[in-house]
C-alpha cells in the first residue's frame, strides 16, 4: 500500500530532521560538546525513512555506525540523541554508548553497533524471539556494502532462511566501504542477487527514492509477517560526505570524484520527495512549517543538551552486571 | 541406590528441568536434537524443535542469535561441540554479550548461557582442540564456571541459567569421567561459592576443574605421610570466592593454584597475585602456580601428556613447598 498524504509529510519531515540532526555534527564536535568521529548519514535520509514507514512502533531494528538516521526514522527522539552525543547523563545510554551505540529497546531500536556487520547476529535473535513469542513484530537489520562481505552477514542469512525467521536484511549500499569502492570489494554488481544463495527473495531498490524503499519493504514485512521468512533488500544509495567528518582533514587521498559526488546529489532524495509533494498538491506553506517545526527541535534537543549534566561519576564503574556478586572486585581486591 | 551419573548427564537434567520451569530457556547449537555431547539429551522429545534449535555450523551467527533473542527477554542455552570453538565467536561473547548491559546504559540484561564442552587436552586432538579457553574470556569480565564434578556442574548450570547475565560454563574432558550420585531435590549452587573439597592445614591446593580430582588424589597420597594438603575448587572462576581461599593460605602459608591456562596471563597467575596482595605477611613460601607451560599440546599421546597439568606437577609442587617427596 503507497503512503498516504499523512504519512508522506511524516516522512518527509523525518527526513528533514535526520538531515538537520547529521548537519549538527561537525559544529558540536568543533565546538567541544562531542567527541570522537561523526558518520553522517546526509543522503541516504530515503532510506530509513522509507524502511520505518513500512514498520511499526513494536517492531524492531539494529543500526550500523551511521545509524542516527535510522534511530530517528525509527521514534529515537532528537534531544536524547544528542545528549547521547555529547556524553550527557540524559542521553539514551547515559552517555556510555555514545554515537554509535545508541540503544532504546522502548522504540524497538535494539542498538547501533559499531563493529560492521555483528549487530545483524543480533538482530536474528530478536528475530528469533520475535517469532517464538508469536508476537508478529518484525526485525530490520541494516547493514552496508561493506558488511555486505563480512562473515555474518551469510550465516545469519542462511540460518534466518532455514528457521524462517521474521528478518529483513537492509544493506544500504553507499558505494563505499571508508574509502574501497563496492564496485571493487564485492564480487557482484547488486548485493541484493546474494539472496538466491539463501533461498530468499533480493530486490535491489532505489535508496534515493523513499517510495520505492517504502515499497520494496513493506513487501518484505508482509511476507516475514506472514512467516514467509527473510527478504534482503538493496538500497542503492549516497552518502554526500566522507566516511567520518574529519577524513579530509586526516588523509588527502581522493577515492572518489568531485563530479561523482555532484551527480548523485543532483538525486538528493529531500529536494526530489519535496517537488513531488508540491507536484501532488501539498502547498509550499505546508511544507515551511514543517521546516520551521524541525528547526525548532534540533534547536530545543541542542539546547536540551548543553543544559543537561554529565554523568556522576560514579556511573563509570556502574552497569557492568545485572546480578553483581560481591566477589566482583571492579578495581581489584 | 541412585545411579551414579557423569557431568554431561547432569547438566542434561540440569537445562531439563530450567526448560520445564521457564518457557523462556531454549538450547540452540550445533546438533543439539542428537543429543551428541550428551548435555541435550532427552530435549527434543520433551520439548520439539521450537524449543531445541539445530543450528548449522555458524558459531558467530547463533551466539549472537542468543545475545539478541536475551535481549528480547528470552534464556538460550547455546553449546560449542568442542573447546576451541569458543575462537570462532569470540566477537559476539566478549565485544557483543558481556560489553551490551555496560554499553546501553544498563537498559538491556543478556541473560545466555554457552556451554563450552570438551574443554582441555587428554583428547588426541592435537593443538587446535586442546585449549582451556577461559582465561580470554575471565580477562574481558565474563562470568566463568568450571565444575570439577557432577554435583557441581547441576548446580551451577541451573545458577547460570537463572543469572541475568551471560555466563560460560565450561567441561573439562578429563573431568567428564567423574560419577557421582545427584541429590535427589532440587538445587542451586551460587556463582562466586567456591568448595572446600579436602580440609588441611600445612598446605592448601586451589585447583580448577581435572585438577580437582588430581588434588584430591595427591592429597590422599601424602596424607599416609602426615602432610595435611587443603583442596579448594572455586567452581566459579569469575566471580570468585577469594575470601575461602585467602583464609585457608591464612591458615596453611603455603598454596598451589593450579589451572589448565598457558601459564602467562592465567587465571593461576590471576589467583597467585591477589594472594601475594593480600595474604603476604600469612605466607611461609612463594605462591606456586602449575599451568600449561607457553607451549602448545602436541597429537602424540605420550608427549600430549607431559604438556598439561597433570598429577606429576602437582606431586613436584607438594614435594617443592613441604620438602616431602612423594611415594611413587
Amino acid at each position: 500500500m503507497a503512503l498516504n498524504r499523512e504519512q508522506k509529510l511524516k516522512a518527509y519531515k523525518d527526513m528533514l530532521l535526520i538531515r538537520q540532526f547529521e548537519s549538527k555534527l561537525p559544529v558540536l564536535i568543533a565546538e567541544g560538546h562531542a567527541w570522537g568521529e561523526a558518520h553522517q548519514y546526509i543522503g541516504q535520509e530515503a532510506v530509513a525513512v522509507g524502511v520505518s514507514s513500512a514498520l511499526t512502533k513494536e517492531d524492531s531494528v539494529t543500526s550500523t555506525h551511521r545509524g542516527h538516521g535510522h534511530l530517528i526514522a525509527k521514534g529515537g527522539e532528537v534531544k536524547y540523541m544528542f545528549a547521547e552525543l555529547a556524553g550527557k547523563a540524559t542521553g539514551y545510554c547515559k552517555g556510555k554508548g555514545g554515537s554509535m551505540h545508541i540503544t532504546s529497546l522502548e522504540h524497538g531500536i535494539y542498538g547501533a553497533n559499531g563493529m560492521v556487520g555483528q549487530g545483524v547476529c543480533i538482530a536474528l535473535g530478536v528475530a528469533f524471539a520475535n517469532k517464538y513469542k508469536k508476537d508478529h513484530t518484525v526485525t530490520v537489520a541494516y547493514f552496508g556494502d561493506g558488511a555486505a562481505n563480512e562473515g555474518t552477514i551469510h550465516e545469519c542469512m542462511n540460518l534466518a532462511s532455514i528457521l524462517k525467521l521474521p528478518i529483513i536484511f537492509l544493506c544500504e549500499n553507499n558505494k563505499y566501504a571508508i574509502t574501497t569502492d563496492a564496485d571493487y570489494a564485492t564480487s557482484v554488481k547488486d548485493i541484493s542477487v546474494r539472496a538466491a544463495g539463501y533461498n530468499m527473495p533480493g530486490v535491489t531498490v532505489d535508496g534515493m527514492d523513499i517510495e520505492a524503499v517504502h515499497a520494496a519493504t513493506l513487501e518484505a514485512v508482509n511476507r516475514a509477517r506472514a512467516g514467509e521468512g527473510p527478504t534482503l533488500i538493496e538500497a542503492k544509495c549516497y552518502r554526500f560526505f566522507d566516511h567520518f567528518n574529519s577524513y579530509p582533514k586526516i588523509c588527502p587521498f581522493r577515492y572518489r570524484k568531485e563530479e561523482e559526488i555532484e551527480e548523485w546529489k543532483k538525486r538528493d532524495p529531500i529536494p526530489a520527495f519535496e517537488q513531488k509533494l508540491l507536484a501532488e498538491g501539498v502547498a509550499q506553506e505546508e511544507l515551511d512549517s514543517i521546516i520551521t517545526d524541525v528547526d525548532k527541535e534540533i534547536e530545543e534537543g541542542v539546547q536540551f543538551m548543553i543544559d543537561s549534566p554529565y554523568p556522576d561519576m560514579s556511573e563509570a564503574y556502574t552497569d557492568m552486571y545485572t546480578d553483581k556478586h560481591y566477589t566482583m572486585p571492579i578495581r581489584g581486591w | 541406590m541412585a545411579k551414579k551419573k557423569r557431568i554431561s548427564q547432569a547438566i542434561s537434567e540440569a537445562i531439563m528441568e530450567e526448560m520445564i520451569r521457564d518457557e523462556n530457556v531454549v538450547m540452540i547449537g550445533e546438533d543439539v536434537e542428537s543429543g551428541m555431547n550428551g548435555n541435550s539429551i532427552g530435549l527434543l522429545d520433551k520439548f520439539g524443535k521450537d524449543r531445541v534449535i539445530n543450528t548449522p555450523i555458524s558459531e558467530a551467527a547463533y551466539t549472537g542469535m542468543a545475545i539478541g533473542a536475551a535481549m528480547k527477554g528470552m534464556r538460550p542455552v547455546i553449546e560449542y561441540c568442542i573447546n576451541t570453538l569458543q575462537y570462532v565467536s569470540m566477537e559476539m561473547l566478549v565485544n557483543q554479550a558481556v560489553k551490551l548491559r555496560y554499553m546501553t546504559g544498563g537498559q538491556v540484561s543478556v541473560p545466555m548461557v554457552a556451554i563450552v564442552n570438551m574443554s582441555g587436552a587428554g583428547i588426541s586432538c592435537a593443538a587446535q582442540h586442546s585449549d582451556s579457553t577461559w582465561a580470554q574470556l575471565i580477562h574481558m569480565g565474563m562470568k566463568v564456571i568450571v565444575p570439577s564434578g557432577p554435583i557441581d556442574a547441576k548446580g551451577l548450570m541451573k545458577a547460570a541459567i537463572r543469572d541475568n547475565d551471560p555466563v560460560v560454563i565450561y567441561l573439562p574432558a578429563l573431568a567428564l569421567g567423574v560419577a557421582e550420585e545427584l541429590p535427589e531435590d532440587e538445587y542451586l549452587i551460587p556463582l562466586g561459592k567456591g568448595s572446600v573439597k579436602k580440609e588441611g592445614t600445612d598446605l592448601t591446593i586451589v585447583a580448577v576443574g581435572h585438577m580437582v580430582p588430581e588434588a584430591m588424589k595427591v592429597a590422599k597420597m601424602y596424607e599416609a605421610k602426615g602432610i595435611s594438603i587443603e583442596v579448594i575448587d572455586p567452581r566459579t572462576l569469575y566471580p570468585l570466592d577469594i575470601n575461602l581461599i585467602l583464609d585457608s593460605v591464612r591458615k596453611t602459608g603455603k598454596v598451589i593454584v593450579t589451572d589448565d591456562g598457558y601459564r602467562f596471563c592465567s587465571w593461576s597467575s590471576e589467583v597467585a597475585a591477589t594472594i601475594s596482595e593480600q595474604a603476604f605477611d600469612n605466607l611461609k613460601a612463594p605462591v606456586k602456580r602449575i599451568t600449561r607451560p607457553v607451549n602448545f599440546v602436541p597429537y602424540s599421546r605420550p608427549l600430549e601428556w607431559t604438556t598439561f597439568p597433570y598429577t606429576g606437577q602437582l606431586l613436584e609442587g607438594v614435594a617443592q613447598l613441604t620438602g616431602v617427596k612423594p611415594d611413587l
